[in-house]
Parts: C-alpha cells; sequence; structure tokens
C-alpha cells in the first residue's frame, strides 16, 4: 500500500506544483489589472472572481467575461493565460495517465490486490507454487471439489492462462519467484487457513527452495514436493519435507504393481481417476518374459530397477551410455529408433517395451518402429509434453507416463482424499481375488463412468444430525446412511470402502457397523448419493426418516396439530 | 549543498514568514490584513505542500501532516473572506475580520511547528 501511495505522490509533485504556480500568476495577473464596471468607472477585480475566472479558463475554453467586460488589458493577459494554464492541465493529466500505465505501478497494485484477496481467505487453501502442467491439473482437481488454492508462478502468461481457464472456485494468483520467501508470505504462507504448500516448479532448486522456505516460516504447514532427482529427495526429506513425489520412481512402481495385480491396479485407477471420465480398462503387463528398455535415464533407471526386482529379463537400448552409466547387463548402444538397434536387443524375442527417453519424436518412433517388428509387444511410452497426447494415444502404447499428470493425481488424492492414500495402502495387502470382487461391485454401481470418491468426518460441523444422534437417542449404523432419505426403501448407490473409528482401520467396513462421533468413512459410489447423504448427516428429520422410518413433527405448533389429528 | 532542500526549505520559511506578516496587526482591524497577503499565503503554503509529498520517512510525514493542517486553517480563512464579502449582506465586519485572523493564526503555529521540525532535522544531519 505504502509503496503505491508514495509512488503516485512523488511522481505528481512536478505536475501539481507547476498546476499551483500557474493558478497563482494567472489569478493573481487578472487581480492587478486596472479593470472596469459597468459605468466604465476604473475598479480591480477581487481575488475570488480572479479564482472563479481561472478556474474555469483552464478547464473550458467556453466562457463570458465576468463579472463585467474585460479591459483590453485584461484581455492580453487572459490570452496569454489560458495557453499557459490549458497546457499545464493536460501534463497533469497526461502524467497521472502515464503514472497508471507505468509497469511497477501496476506490478505493486496487482501485488497489493494479490495480498488484500489472500488475507481474506475465509476457507482453508493450498498454495501452489507453479502453475505448469502438473499445476494447472492439480487446481483444477482441487477446486472441482470447492477446494480453494492460491497460485505463484514466475511465468505472467501462465498466469493470465490460469485467468482463463475456467475454476470452480475462485483461485488467486500471483506473477512472482516462488523462490522469494516475500513472495510466498504475501501468498498466504503465515495464513492461518493455509494448509500446506505444495512445490511444483519444474526446477528442482526451486522446489526445495519452497520447501526450506515453508519450514522455515511455518513449521506446522505441511509441505508437499516434486522431486526429479534422488540427491534432491533425500535432501528434502532431510529437513521434514511432508511428501516428496519422484513421478519416475512412482510410474515404475506403479507398473511394477501391475504386472503382479493388475486388478489392484485398476481398483486403485479408478478410485483416484477424475469422477465422469470414462472407466479404464485394466493393463495385463507380461510378467515373465524379455523387456526392452529404451533410454537409460532418470526414468529407465526406475523401471529398470523396478522390473528388476520382477525377476524379468531385461535388455537395455542407451544412446550416451557413458553419461547414463551401464547396467549389469550391458547396454545396446542407439537410440532404439531405427530397427537394427531393436534388433540387437532382441525385439522379436521381447514381451515388453519401454520408450522412455526425454524425447517425444524418439518415443514415438521407437513404439512405431517396434510395433511393426513385434505387434504383441506391451508398450510403455514416456510422454513428455501433454500437448503430445493425441499422437501417443494413436501410436498404439497400453500405457502412457505423464510425469505431471501421475504427480497431479497423487497429490489430489492426497489433498482431496488422503483416507484413500491410506485406503490404497492396505488394499495393497489384499489379494487379486478380493481386488477383484470389488471391481465387479463397483462396475454395477456406477457402469460406464469412473466412481465418485468421498470422506465423511462425524464431527459437529460436517455432519450435525449425526453427531447428535446418540443423544436423541438413535441408532446409527452404516446401512442407515445408505437409504435413501427421500424413499428409504431404496439404496443409496454407494460403497463403504473405509472406516476409521477410535485409530482402528477397517477395510470394507460390514454394513451393521455403528457409526459414532468422530468416525471417518470413505465411500465410492455416483456423486448423487454423495448429495443425498448429506441430507441424512446434517438434517435430523431426513436422519430420524432413514432410522425409523417415521417423520416426526418437530416444532411445538406441529407436534400440537399432529396431536389434534391423532384421535380423529 | 543539495539544491533541492533549499527549494524545500525556502517555501517552508517563506510559508511561515508570509503566515506572520498577514498575522500582525490589530486582530480585527481589515485594514491591517490585507487580501493579497493571504494570497499569497495560500499559494506558497500549498507549494510546500506538495513538495512535502513523497517523502517515506517519519520525519516527513509529520511535516507533511502540519502542512495539510495549516493548509485546512487557510482554506478556511479564504472561504470565510469570500462568504463574508460575496454571500453575506453585512461584508466584512470587524468579528469576521478577527476570526479570519485567527484562524491564520492557527496555521501560523502549524507552520512554526512545521520549521522547528525543519531545523531540528537539519541539527541532526550535522552531527
Amino acid at each position: 500500500m505504502d509503496t503505491i501511495f508514495f509512488l503516485v505522490l512523488r511522481r505528481m509533485r512536478t505536475p501539481l506544483l507547476t498546476l499551483i504556480v500557474a493558478y497563482a500568476v494567472a489569478m493573481a495577473g487578472m487581480a492587478i489589472i486596472p479593470a472596469q464596471d459597468a459605468d466604465g468607472n476604473p475598479t480591480t477585480m477581487s481575488l475570488f472572481h480572479a479564482f472563479y475566472f481561472v478556474s474555469y479558463m483552464s478547464t473550458t475554453i467556453g466562457f463570458g467575461e465576468l463579472p463585467n467586460a474585460f479591459t483590453d488589458a485584461q484581455r492580453i493577459w487572459v490570452s496569454v493565460s489560458v495557453f499557459v494554464t490549458v497546457a499545464v492541465w493536460i501534463y497533469a493529466i497526461g502524467n497521472l495517465i502515464a503514472l497508471l500505465q507505468d509497469t511497477t505501478l501496476q506490478r505493486a497494485v496487482a501485488e497489493r490486490r494479490f495480498r488484500m484477496r489472500v488475507r481474506r481467505m475465509a476457507h482453508p487453501f493450498y498454495l501452489i507454487c507453479g502453475y505448469g502442467q502438473t499445476g494447472s491439473t492439480l487446481v483444477k482437481g482441487l477446486t472441482d471439489r470447492h477446494l480453494h488454492a492460491v497460485v505463484i508462478d514466475i511465468d505472467p502468461e501462465r498466469i493470465s492462462l490460469l485467468q482463463l481457464d475456467n475454476q470452480r472456485e475462485f483461485v488467486p494468483a500471483l506473477c512472482a519467484d516462488a523462490r522469494s520467501p516475500d513472495a510466498l508470505e504475501s501468498a498466504g504462507l503465515k495464513h492461518p487457513l493455509c494448509r500446506g504448500v505444495v512445490a511444483l516448479t519444474n526446477v528442482n532448486e526451486a522446489n526445495l527452495k519452497i520447501a526450506i522456505a515453508a519450514k522455515l516460516l511455518n513449521a506446522e504447514s505441511k509441505v508437499i514436493c516434486r522431486a526429479d532427482s534422488h540427491e534432491i529427495e533425500a535432501n528434502m526429506a532431510s529437513f521434514g519435507t511432508d511428501h516428496i513425489y519422484d513421478p519416475f520412481d512412482a510410474f515404475a512402481l506403479y507398473i511394477a504393481v501391475a504386472i503382479q495385480a493388475p486388478c489392484q491396479t485398476l481398483l486403485v485407477d479408478w478410485l483416484s481417476g477424475f469422477t465422469g471420465d470414462t472407466i479404464s480398462e485394466p493393463h495385463y503387463p507380461p510378467h515373465q518374459g524379455r523387456w526392452v528398455i529404451c533410454g537409460y535415464g532418470r526414468f529407465g533407471k526406475a523401471m529398470y530397477k523396478h522390473l528388476k526386482e520382477q525377476g524379468l529379463d531385461l535388455a537395455v537400448i542407451e544412446a550416451a551410455p557413458h553419461k547414463t552409466g551401464i547396467p549389469a547387463e550391458g547396454v545396446v548402444h542407439g537410440r532404439g529408433t531405427e530397427a537394427v538397434t531393436l534388433e540387437e536387443a532382441e525385439i522379436r524375442r521381447a514381451v515388453g517395451l519401454v520408450a522412455g527417453t526425454d524425447n517425444d519424436a524418439d518415443n514415438l518412433s521407437i513404439v512405431m518402429t517396434a510395433l511393426e517388428l513385434n505387434p504383441d509387444l506391451f508398450v510403455i511410452a514416456r510422454e513428455n509434453r501433454l500437448q503430445n497426447k493425441e499422437l501417443f494415444d494413436r501410436v498404439g502404447a497400453h500405457a502412457i507416463m505423464n510425469p505431471s499428470t501421475i504427480i497431479a493425481r497423487r497429490i489430489r488424492v492426497r489433498l482431496v482424499t488422503p483416507l484413500l492414500a491410506d485406503f490404497s495402502n492396505l488394499a495393497r495387502f489384499q489379494d487379486e481375488v478380493w481386488a477383484s470382487s470389488l471391481v465387479a461391485r463397483i462396475i454395477a454401481l456406477v457402469e460406464e463412468r469412473m466412481p465418485y470418491v468421498w470422506e465423511v468426518s462425524v464431527d459437529q460441523e460436517r455432519a450435525f444430525a449425526l453427531h447428535d444422534a446418540q443423544d436423541r437417542g438413535l441408532h446409527v449404523t452404516l446401512d442407515t446412511l445408505l437409504h435413501d432419505p427421500r424413499n428409504r426403501e431404496r439404496q443409496l448407490r454407494a460403497i463403504p470402502l473405509l472406516l476409521i473409528q477410535n485409530g482402528e482401520r477397517i477395510l470394507l467396513p460390514a454394513l451393521d457397523e455403528r457409526v459414532e462421533a468422530g468416525d471417518r468413512l470413505l465411500f465410492c459410489g455416483l456423486e448423487e448419493a454423495r448429495w443425498r447423504m448429506d441430507w441424512v448427516l446434517q438434517n435430523i428429520h431426513a436422519l430420524r426418516y432413514v432410522a425409523t422410518g417415521e417423520s416426526q413433527r418437530e416444532g411445538a405448533v406441529w407436534r400440537w396439530i399432529a396431536a389434534w389429528q391423532r384421535p380423529r | 549543498m543539495n539544491p533541492e532542500k533549499v527549494v524545500f526549505g525556502f517555501f517552508i520559511v517563506l510559508a511561515l514568514t508570509l503566515n506572520f506578516g498577514f498575522f500582525v496587526g490589530e486582530l480585527d482591524n481589515p485594514s491591517h490584513h490585507h487580501a493579497w497577503e493571504l494570497f499569497a499565503v495560500v499559494v506558497v503554503n500549498m507549494i510546500a505542500t506538495v513538495l512535502k509529498f513523497g517523502d517515506r520517512t517519519q520525519m516527513g510525514a509529520v511535516l507533511l501532516a502540519t502542512s495539510l493542517v495549516a493548509m485546512l486553517q487557510l482554506i478556511a480563512a479564504s472561504l470565510v473572506w469570500t462568504f463574508a464579502v460575496y454571500a453575506t449582506d453585512a461584508g466584512l465586519t470587524a468579528s469576521i475580520m478577527a476570526s479570519i485572523v485567527s484562524l491564520s493564526g492557527g496555521a501560523m503555529i502549524a507552520n512554526v511547528v512545521s520549521v522547528t521540525l525543519l531545523v531540528i532535522e537539519t541539527v541532526m544531519l550535522r552531527r
């Protein structure tokens, strides 16, 4: 605030001074020069009249001569002062307009407005640094669930893109360098409602700096970071960064799990997908045989490590092995885009292919060549840029690895439905039969679309009726919650996935499980079921109806009317 | 020597001296207080006020505040004068002259504070 105010004052000093001097001189001249009254007697113009005359002379040049017709001497003076005062006015106004267009001022104004908006945030929010592919996907995921976000990005173009994107909630955005603690602070790092900081810039060092600043300035904030190298990851972990996501490692692990347990992977895929998308098909990556990995960079190494743990036979193709290092199996020298190199890696004998270089054109070319040589391959392609999505969709890869989408999805799940992360961890210990039966139940529930996943916390604010149910003598089980509040004969289309009761985690809780204050629940199903269930959670009449089947009249007058009606 | 400081000090002191010039004389005697003097005081005070714009120091803020007080008093004085002469039948009576001059007296105190602050600042700079 101060900066802008003083900036304007300082810049306006000269124009204002010129204006004052021009007025004073013009007024003095008018008052000094002898005048005539209506009868031709000599008189002088008073200072008041001089001020009045000069005021309208300098702003509009359509005027009469007041209070009396001027003498010729006065007219000479007026013709001089008209030019001076008008010019000074134009100069002063032009200066003010130029000042408003000044980029320094505009940036100061934008920053001030941003600070005010952040300060006035009334709901919990997340501070997201970096609005690239990952950041924009994450912001969309958060705002779709009515969570709030504040964005900082160094690129003004991305900030204007954000303003064009259609978000469900208002997202304040600032164009600033997130590495500076000042910018983080003005974006609400110290705000009591700031739930956490998410560092998603494409520069590892910047993410590291953001994490450090966040931990130092607000020790209670949750810090979530993207890290592309193990060094940075270890560094971030050393000072207590809460969650660190390495897209390459995350995807390689995902494939490794998919090889072992395709159904489980499908289940987690569906639950963490965007509601309303068409449900995805399961992948069945071959679990024995030879895999060819093209590119032995960060992604290639992660894939190598996880596939090796599965006991698969691996061949690696790398164009610059002296830079990346050489795995135990040795390396086929080349890019993999030519048939010769692929043949050398015995592609015809292989069951799987990983096209994992950091160049999208190379990856596409590898996939196309390899599929020509061996059409039965299971192909994993790394997609570096989101704009190449259509090409990758057509090339015939079975799984596409896009770093930004993976990270955005993981972080979204972590922030929007933290219980889902717990659920995935628990599900990992279950067998495939368990997973496939749950998948079948979900298909029956939601048909062709991704299921909607939501959490219920039984507390005063989010489940008002349920929280007080025990005091009112109502016996509420999970089954009660799954009845439609409009017609209790009907079931809501939802499945309870996880119940957390007194610190105990119950996977797929039984329907006769009692629900008590303080419990946390995870459901999946139709979005519509959630809104119905909210009625039961918040409205005591709806709850009483689904629990007992009677809709009692609660107000004094209504009870009186009911008592009057009953005898008849 | 900083020419900016010279201009600054000049106008602040001039505002005080002109103000004093208008103020001296019998309180309610119109012939002791001339309209032109008041005009000059208002103009010089305006210039002094604008010169104080944009100074972020604590001293600058107080200086600006005293100038704004002086402006308020002086504009009130000139309005009273204008109303008395042009908007009332009684004209410039002794009692109205007295209130005009006492208003300018208030402005003079503000100007005195201003000059004192200026002197203090200068002395502190010397040390």
